[in-house]
């Protein structure tokens, strides 16, 4: 069901995400620790083109893992193939990309 | 003064010959139930001799299949109590449980009669993941030194003794949910030959298992490792094809 090109898209998104991560944790927790309010954090984000890319990249290399990994899950465990499984990771991965892309556009007004 | 009883091999202390029970999954592809059969214990017993002893003394069309019976052939491959094993070489009390056993043809492949399993899909996929060599030289070129320390031959000796019994293939879940993925044995032949100066041409090795059903779908569970009877370490050559695809990927191949 993984061939070359989803099994390098699935791992190189991975190794994306990780960083990502790990940043995402770590300014929540020392934005979190300066007391600083929802507010706040949005005026320090608005505008920020390294935030749009930060979480632009995020969501985009969740958006392809998750859906190449519930591609075999789905296979695998339900059976499903043909334009039943490419429906279900096109739409799983279009859909996370597109709630994700509105919040980005939420939190970094761009 | 009256003389001890001698006590037989089959006999316990009190002087009955102690007995396995034994279901045998019996029937085809279109169906079957598991059979109950009681079997004399002894103390040197292979499961392989508990199967012959019921088709030769309880119900002789019981079809089952083996040839040399010393883990040679890879032929007498079955399920015992769920698990896949090599049958010949499997002896009875490390796997019974509660003096009962379960006997039942191969995971993952067709069965043809009883604990007969169709072997064709196993040995299909072990083709199509282009398991026979590929000459580099003809005969009338000299031969090649290669020393068994090359490294290229560490990895190529790690798999070919492989006796394609399919136990690893019937451990896989991966095979399980994914009927076209070319499984354990096949990829570790693939490996093989990837890693063999002799081999003519090792990127078609490659090209031939990084498509749909390739080396990519394995989930590392290791069962294959874990239930090899020779010992042999199909996950780790799996591994190493996925390693070797994905350089070549990077270098800006296929």
């Amino acid at each position: 069901m993984l061939d070359m090109r989803l099994y390098m898209a699935q791992r190189l998104s991975a190794m994306a995400m990780g960083p990502f991560v790990l940043v995402h944790i770590a300014v929540m927790i020392y934005a979190i620790q300066g007391g600083l309010s929802a507010s706040e954090i949005l005026s320090r984000t608005q505008g920020s083109v390294f935030w749009f890319l930060f979480y632009g990249l995020f969501v985009v290399a969740a958006g392809l893992h998750g859906a190449i990994g519930l591609r075999v899950i789905a296979h695998e465990m339900l059976g499903l193939k043909g334009w039943s499984l490419g429906a279900i990771t096109w739409g799983f991965g279009i859909g996370v990309i597109y709630m994700g892309a509105r919040a980005v556009m939420a939190v970094t007004g761009l | 003064m009256t003389a001890m009883r001698k006590i037989t091999p089959s006999e316990d202390a009190t002087g009955t010959t102690p007995v396995l029970r034994v279901s045998v999954w019996r029937g085809t592809a279109e169906g079957g139930a598991y059979e109950e059969f009681e079997v004399p214990q002894q103390d040197n017993q292979t499961i392989l001799d508990v199967v012959s002893w019921i088709q030769q003394y309880a119900d002789p069309t019981l079809t089952y299949r083996f040839a040399c019976r010393v883990g040679m052939c890879g032929s007498c491959a079955m399920m015992v109590n769920g698990k896949p094993r090599w049958t010949c070489r499997t002896h009875v009390k490390k796997v019974t449980e509660g003096g009962a056993l379960t006997i039942a043809p191969l995971r993952n492949l067709p069965v043809i009669k009883d604990l007969a399993a169709d072997m064709d899909p196993f040995f299909d996929k072990w083709v199509k993941a282009g398991g026979h060599h590929h000459p580099s030289a003809s005969r009338h070129d000299p031969m090649p030194v290669i020393t068994s320390e090359t490294p290229g031959r560490v990895e190529a000796n790690a798999g070919i003794e492989c006796i394609n019994c399919s136990v690893c293939y019937a451990s896989c879940d991966t095979v399980a949910g994914n009927p076209d993925y070319l499984g354990p044995a096949a990829l570790q032949r693939a490996w093989t030959l990837y890693n063999d100066a002799k081999e003519a041409d090792r990127e078609a090795v490659l090209d031939r298992v990084s498509g749909a059903g390739g080396c990519h779908n394995c989930h590392s569970q290791g069962s294959c490792t874990l239930y090899c009877p020779n010992e042999l370490d199909p996950l780790s050559a799996i591994a190493g094809l996925k390693r070797a695809s994905a350089k070549r990927f990077f270098k800006g191949g296929r």
